[in-house]
């Protein structure tokens, strides 16, 4: 039962625009489409400009990150009926907060992935591994990081922080939790140094606990958790 | 030709080089700053659940049990006759005092991003932080009562 549906989107064209603007589109949307069918069909039949990331389309590949009404979402896993849309309520879509845009939905996620790669998110072990066998894991210990090994890196958490908005070197939730699932992983040598890197000034201690990060995991990370975990583990271990 | 330019500049000679590239916009990974971060993270748990009994006994005392009006000179002097409540009230200065500034500082590491602006306003924080723990521990420790009870 397809309804109209109202989406205000802010856009941005890096050749003509010198700001951002919202724009409002009118869809034939069903409640169960979701945000990426609804800019799929502003994108097909509407605006081709419209640009914005998306791969999957599943929630697994994390490309479509955006800020829906206000909150960070995987666009591939809101439906319309979750928002609202088919009752009359606007749907506002904007690119995430803290990165720069680059075009409409799409922002620079390079300074992202330089900090993700700050926290050596690599198995770092000195020893050969066993060779007629893998390195053994018992499920105990495998279940002290499981929560951390889901990130998709879509930026969501990190996109909304509010000490990652104010301070560009803030490395973020997202590079932490990267952090963690190799901290706590039995197999792994390198805690030292990852403990020592996030110990620095724009490390965990950046973190004010805001849970925004929690909140936006479409993966139900408990983001915060895994943050203080870390600092637990820097006071008990020093 | 120029399309040769433009591929050259995506692939970096030394992909090690370029995963420890770039952190921060200054370039390079922040200094250090040791223990700081995290006994000022620790510091701030455990003041705040120390002040929350420490406020709430000075709020008891100074505003439910006695009121306004009953406060004067005398009740003071009466008060501070016991190292006791001198004990807690340095204790509640100094706690409130550092578990402000600490939090103050925070806010400008987090919002200030000048490193001159940065390095005035952390300054001018220490500066006034020290100023009122050293004026308010002096009243506190060398009090002494001047006019032996005006009630009587």
């Amino acid at each position: 039962m397809a309804t109209q549906v109202t989406v205000k989107i802010l856009r941005y064209d890096p050749e003509k625009d010198k700001k951002a603007h919202f724009e409002t589109y009118t869809v034939e949307a069903d409640p169960l489409d979701r945000i990426l069918d609804v800019l799929n069909s502003i994108k097909w039949y509407q605006d081709g400009s419209l640009t914005y990331r998306r791969s999957c389309a599943h929630g697994v590949c994390g490309s479509d990150a955006m800020r829906i009404n206000g909150r960070n979402r995987l666009a591939c896993k809101v439906l319309v009926r979750d928002v609202g849309g088919d009752a009359g309520k606007k749907i506002q879509i904007e690119p995430m907060l803290g990165f720069r845009i680059l075009r409409d939905l799409v922002v620079d996620m390079d300074p992202f992935f330089e900090k993700y790669k700050s926290i050596k998110p690599y198995l770092i072990n000195y020893e050969d591994a066993p060779a007629s066998s893998e390195r053994y894991q018992s499920a105990e210990d495998r279940e002290i990081f499981d929560e951390t090994t889901k990130c998709i890196l879509c930026g969501a958490c990190s996109g909304s922080c509010p000490p990652y908005w104010a301070g560009p070197d803030f490395v973020g939730p997202a590079a932490i939790v990267n952090a963690h699932r190799f901290i706590f992983d039995s197999r792994d040598q390198g805690a030292a140094e990852r403990l020592s890197i996030l110990g620095e000034g724009e490390g965990v201690f950046r973190c004010r606990t805001v849970y925004n990060c929690t909140d936006a995991c479409p993966r139900n990370i408990p983001v915060t958790k895994a943050i203080e975990q870390i600092r637990r583990a820097m006071l008990y271990n020093r | 030709m120029s399309t040769e330019t433009k591929t050259t500049q995506h692939t970096h000679p030394d992909p090690v080089a370029r995963t420890t590239r770039r952190w921060t916009r200054s370039g390079g990974r922040p200094r250090p700053t040791g223990n700081f971060e995290l006994f000022s993270w620790y510091f701030f748990r455990i003041s705040g659940i120390l002040l929350l009994f420490f406020a709430l006994i000075h709020l008891l005392i100074m505003h439910l049990l006695n009121n306004v009006d009953v406060i004067d000179y005398n009740f003071i002097v009466q008060r501070w006759a016991s190292p006791l409540w001198r004990t807690f009230d340095i204790m509640l200065l100094v706690l409130a005092l550092t578990h402000g500034l600490n939090g103050a500082r925070v806010l400008i590491y987090d919002y200030v991003h000048s490193r001159g602006w940065r390095t005035f306003a952390v300054t001018t924080l220490y500066v006034v932080g020290i100023l009122f723990i050293v004026l308010g521990a002096q009243v506190i420790l060398t009090f002494q009562p001047q006019i032996q009870s005006v009630a009587k």
